[in-house]
């Protein structure tokens, strides 16, 4: 009994002290975990101010079928987003994001294969998975240049100003969906996640490259496979919430 | 270098369990967002699509963070460490969005 107790408070006091890990977890996954948290406060500070600007702006009243974007107000998202690839001058609506949304997820996936294979020493299934990976992030970049490409070139009609002139397409002064900020914000927002994509897919890259040549294996742990992923995680975790906020509501 | 010897490493076997697991989360996610899809086009806008929507996405939120980023099955204090300081993103919001509606009614 007084053994037991003396071992107890013991332990108690010297779990901060050094020389175990408190938390369980080694210091890059620790970082990693606190770096992401830093992270999410600045993508909440951009939904958050894209909320801020949207509620600062009138809403379009009126019927659904009969919107007509306009400076006046703020736009509709689901009657802006409606192109898709090779099918042009069809009105469907968010499809495109939403196809984009089922990619990101398939990837996060596959991230996650990559990290059970690393903890089963699995050289040639973490190989696999995360050339899958890279793939579905590129194919997500890809689709996202395209997003942009159509965002900054506009519609056929476009938007008729009051001089006359027809404006098309979008930039950082003026767009034809509405007011200056939506497209300010799209270029932000969606950009911002962009960028963290594209530096999500050259860190998965080395990670592919060290596993290939046998780094980890010589190491004896697949760790790096386990940072980079919930690094890739939080990218699609972001998306789930810019699909959300700037897509659907 | 003598003591970096080429040893063939033999993988573990496969825990069909646990793939099955991932895949199933995988489909969770999906179903969610084509059950988000499916209710933008069918119920009319408001703030109680708003609010499902919001609900959905935290529900997809809880699972790639429990599950994809296996926070659930860490330490205790590692999982509020993460999760306290969310909160400050409440205020956030709160405060901004109410921020917005005085900017708006001063201006229109």
């Amino acid at each position: 009994m007084a053994v037991s107790t003396t071992l107890s408070e013991q332990t108690k006091k010297n779990i901060w002290d050094g020389g175990v890990s408190p938390l369980k977890a080694s210091y890059g996954k620790l970082m990693m975990w606190f770096f992401l948290l830093s992270d999410a406060f600045t993508f909440s500070g951009l939904l958050i101010t894209y909320g801020f600007l949207r509620y600062s702006f009138p809403a379009y009243e009126g019927s659904l079928s009969a919107f007509k974007p306009s400076q006046e107000y703020w736009p509709i998202p689901e009657k802006i987003f409606d192109a898709v690839p090779f099918l042009h001058g069809v009105h469907l609506p968010l499809l495109f994001v939403g196809i984009m949304t089922f990619i990101l997820i398939l990837s996060s996936v596959t991230m996650v294969l990559a990290v059970e294979a690393g903890h089963r020493m699995d050289k040639k299934d973490v190989t696999k998975w995360m050339l899958w990976t890279i793939i579905g992030g590129l194919t997500f970049l890809g689709c996202q240049a395209w997003e942009w490409n159509h965002f900054i070139h506009g519609t056929e009609q476009g938007l008729t100003l009051t001089n006359g002139i027809i404006f098309h397409g979008a930039n950082l002064q003026m767009n034809e969906y509405g007011p200056s900020l939506f497209a300010s914000l799209f270029f932000f927002i969606t950009g911002f996640h962009g960028t963290h994509v594209f530096s999500g897919v050259l860190l998965n890259s080395v990670i592919f490259y060290n596993t290939v040549v046998g780094t980890y294996e010589k190491r004896g742990h697949y760790e790096m496979v386990e940072k980079v992923g919930l690094y890739w995680h939080f990218v699609d975790l972001v998306w789930v919430f810019v699909f959300t906020f700037f897509y659907l509501i | 270098m003598d003591h970096t010897e080429n040893i063939e490493i033999e993988p573990k076997p496969v825990d069909k369990e646990k793939i099955k697991k991932l895949w199933r989360i995988a489909a969770i996610l999906g179903v969610v967002t084509a059950i988000e899809f499916f209710l933008a086009f069918t119920m009319p806008r408001g703030i109680l699509l708003y609010s499902v929507f919001v609900g959905l996405t935290l529900v997809k939120a809880f699972y790639i963070v429990s599950e994809f980023m296996h926070l659930k099955y860490e330490v205790k204090s590692l999982i509020w460490s993460i999760m306290i300081p969310v909160i400050l993103v409440i205020w956030l919001i709160v405060a901004l969005l109410a921020e917005g509606g005085s900017v708006y009614n001063i201006n229109f």
